[in-house]
């Protein structure tokens, strides 16, 4: 009897759960898309606000609330800025610089990892301590010690003086150590019962396995030496060597200070790395799915 | 071609103990060599060590003429497939296989021929374009001893190659490989924990245990002249009874008053092991009384289960499929003739009867 009456009781139970669990996850859900929202409108604004100074031919630059939407909008701010200054010749030495940095950064991080995520050694974990109490200080820190290093090497106003100093970083090394360390050890062995050595291991079976993650670090890499701004006008003591980030700053320059053209050349500056991030972003958090698990 | 000599090889990983113990063992040139032990003592590490994936800590490894114990792994002419199968994600089965002769620098043309020459042994031709992601586990298989075959080594080595496949795979590449070895006659060391993979592709077998080897020889000669307790345990399935008994007077005391006619030149009172297979114990009128416990019936064959008094562990009995099986918990007899006795001393070791009569106990 007992039985009877219990069963079609526990049975009910689920339903009326599920129901309030239902309600529940519905709250949840928008609570979440809201915090969301409202940080990615904070990120976002900054970088509208800029666009719409840009691209506005009219109206108070400063005026508060700030204008949500171009007044007279127009491209007479970039006609301008093409005007004033080389634009053509600073994006050729931002893309010099940060196609170096890229570059040399896969290469140098990689080649850091690898020893450090693959090889057995003495001192290897203090090794990796060391790389990793670096992130600690701020980039700010190495501005002064490498400008003496760059120009005791007669590196001031060359891309090399840009580029050096900042290809081994902390974070590619550690990103590129996960993805090596993430590699089964019997491929390795298999290889070397192959026939390879240490370098065709490391170049034709961990690099390529590594893809994912060199892809995330090129990104990184290129968005950071992109934007950088104050390290380049500390080494570069010539307008014709400037990036694109640092020429900018010519526009608000000897002349009056025009805010508009200023906003346009930052558009100009951030939007073909933009572009760029757009078209890659799937595979930039791909490689740091397998990096970071 | 190439033999194989492990003299006093021995193994103690980086702050961690001694694994092998010091392992003498001959391979011939061409001889499929099995190992094989419980998991854990020490297999792998000494294929490992002939691969030379792994450093060696004392002892002598000779292949054909030459000492390799510092040869690098990729100057050994060993090759190697692994439990994981170890197939490069990023490369095609085609690259998989021809990345050994690309990396000594075969010109194209013959990394082609001896990559479809090894296709076409396996029957994987159809999958040399894709990756090993899309392959099944018995393709990747093929694929990795492809991978092997195309680099023609002095010496192949396997680490438990098949434990990864289901049941009827398993028994498939099993007998694949046994033709693979006939075919190539390479050198071959085989690892597995598999004693019926031992049993049918082992030329001869080497019987490991904590990183020792407890014996060497073809796997009849195991079989039926295990040297010591554990070989004797190890190999058969169900394994072989051991009966404690005692040595009196003119024979071996077992349980209650029973006696079995095996003369040793033993003082009386020593403890010894009597070993039986169960194929080896008759059910019948006469003899010790047992208990049955449980009857399995294999289809071909059944397992008579069955309590002696005073021996702990019960006796397994293998008994013809068309044999009216005993009910459980019925009192049986069984009977056990000298001839098929092993008897292993307090060591474990194997001794030799001086006498046995052809007399059947009571
Ligand atoms: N890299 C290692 N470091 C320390 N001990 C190891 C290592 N590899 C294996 N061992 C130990 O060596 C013993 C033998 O291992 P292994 O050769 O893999 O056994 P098997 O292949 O017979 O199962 C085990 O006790 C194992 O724990
Ligand atoms: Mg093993």
């Amino acid at each position: 009897m007992t039985d009877i009456t219990t069963l079609p009781a526990s049975a009910a139970t689920p339903a009326t759960r599920s129901k309030t669990f239902n309600y529940q996850r519905w709250l949840n859900r928008s609570l979440h898309y809201l915090v969301l929202s409202a940080l990615a409108v904070i990120t976002v604004y900054p970088f509208w606000w800029t666009l719409v100074t840009a691209v506005s031919t009219a109206g108070k630059v400063y005026a508060f609330p700030p204008a949500l939407l171009p007044t007279e909008p127009g491209l007479q701010n970039f006609l301008e800025v093409f005007q004033t200054i080389n634009v053509w010749a600073f994006y050729k030495n931002s893309i010099l610089i940060s196609g170096a940095t890229v570059v040399g950064t896969l290469i140098i991080c990689s080649l850091a990892a690898y020893p450090i995520a693959r090889m057995r050694f003495a001192g290897r974990n203090f090794v990796f301590g060391a790389i990793v109490a670096t992130m600690i200080l701020p980039s700010e820190v190495n501005f002064l010690i490498n400008f003496i290093t760059v120009s005791k090497l007669g590196l001031t106003d060359t891309i090399s003086g840009v580029v050096l100093p900042n290809l081994a970083g902390a974070v590619g090394i550690f990103l590129m150590k996960q993805a090596f360390e993430a590699v089964p050890q019997d491929l390795i062995d298999a290889a070397k019962v192959d026939g390879a050595n240490e370098w065709e291991v490391f170049w034709k079976i961990m690099l390529p396995l590594a893809k994912p993650a060199l892809g995330a670090l090129a990104i990184l890499t290129l968005v950071s030496a992109w934007n950088q701004y104050i390290w380049p006008s500390i080494v570069m003591t010539s307008v014709e060597n400037f990036p694109l980030s640092v020429g900018v700053s010519y526009l608000k320059g000897a002349f009056s200070f025009k805010t508009r053209l200023v906003a346009a050349g930052a558009v100009l500056t951030v939007l073909p790395i933009l572009i760029m991030f757009l078209f890659t972003q799937r595979y930039f958090l791909r490689g740091f799915e397998g990096a970071v698990k | 071609m190439a033999e194989l000599k492990l003299k006093q090889l021995q193994k103690t990983y980086e702050d961690g103990p001694t694994v092998i113990h010091g392992i003498n063992l001959d391979i011939r040139d061409g001889e499929f060599m099995v190992f094989v032990g419980p998991s854990g003592c020490g297999k792998t590490t000494t294929l490992r060590m002939i691969a030379g994936l792994e450093d060696i800590s004392g002892g002598e490894l000779i292949i054909g003429k030459q000492v390799v114990n510092d040869v690098p792994a990729a100057k050994r002419g060993v090759a190697m497939v692994f439990q994981s199968y170890a197939l490069y994600p990023h490369m095609t089965v085609r690259e998989n296989m021809g990345f050994g002769l690309r990396l000594a620098k075969q010109p194209k043309a013959d990394v082609e021929a001896a990559v479809h020459r090894a296709a076409d042994i396996l029957q994987i031709t159809h999958l040399l374009d894709r990756k090993p992601k899309a392959l099944s586990g018995g393709q990747r298989q093929r694929v990795a001893i492809g991978r092997a075959i195309v680099r023609k080594p002095d010496v192949f080595l396997f680490d438990e190659p098949l434990s990864n496949l289901d049941a009827s795979l398993r028994i498939q590449m099993r007998i694949e490989l046994a033709k693979l070895h006939k075919e190539l006659a390479t050198t071959m060391v085989y690892v597995t924990h598999d004693q019926v993979e031992a049993m049918t592709l082992g030329d001869r077998i080497a019987v490991f245990n904590g990183g020792r080897i407890e014996q060497v020889g073809t796997p009849l000669a195991l079989y039926e002249k295990p040297a010591n307790l554990f070989v004797a345990g190890f190999l058969g399935s169900p394994r072989m009874n051991f009966l404690p008994s005692k040595v009196a007077g003119h024979g071996l005391q077992l349980a209650d008053k029973a006696e079995l006619d095996i003369q040793l030149p033993l003082p009386d009172g020593t403890p010894v092991t009597i070993g039986v297979r169960p194929e080896h114990i008759g059910l019948g009128y006469e003899g010790l009384a047992a208990v049955v416990d449980i009857v399995e019936h294999l289809g071909d064959t059944q397992i008579a289960y069955v309590r002696v008094k005073d021996i702990k562990d019960p006796l397994a009995v293998k008994l013809a499929s068309n044999h009216t099986p005993p009910a459980n918990g019925s009192t049986v007899r069984i009977a056990i003739t000298p001839e098929t006795c092993h008897v292993f001393g307090e060591d474990g070791k194997v001794m030799m009867p001086v006498r046995r009569e052809e007399t059947v106990l009571a």
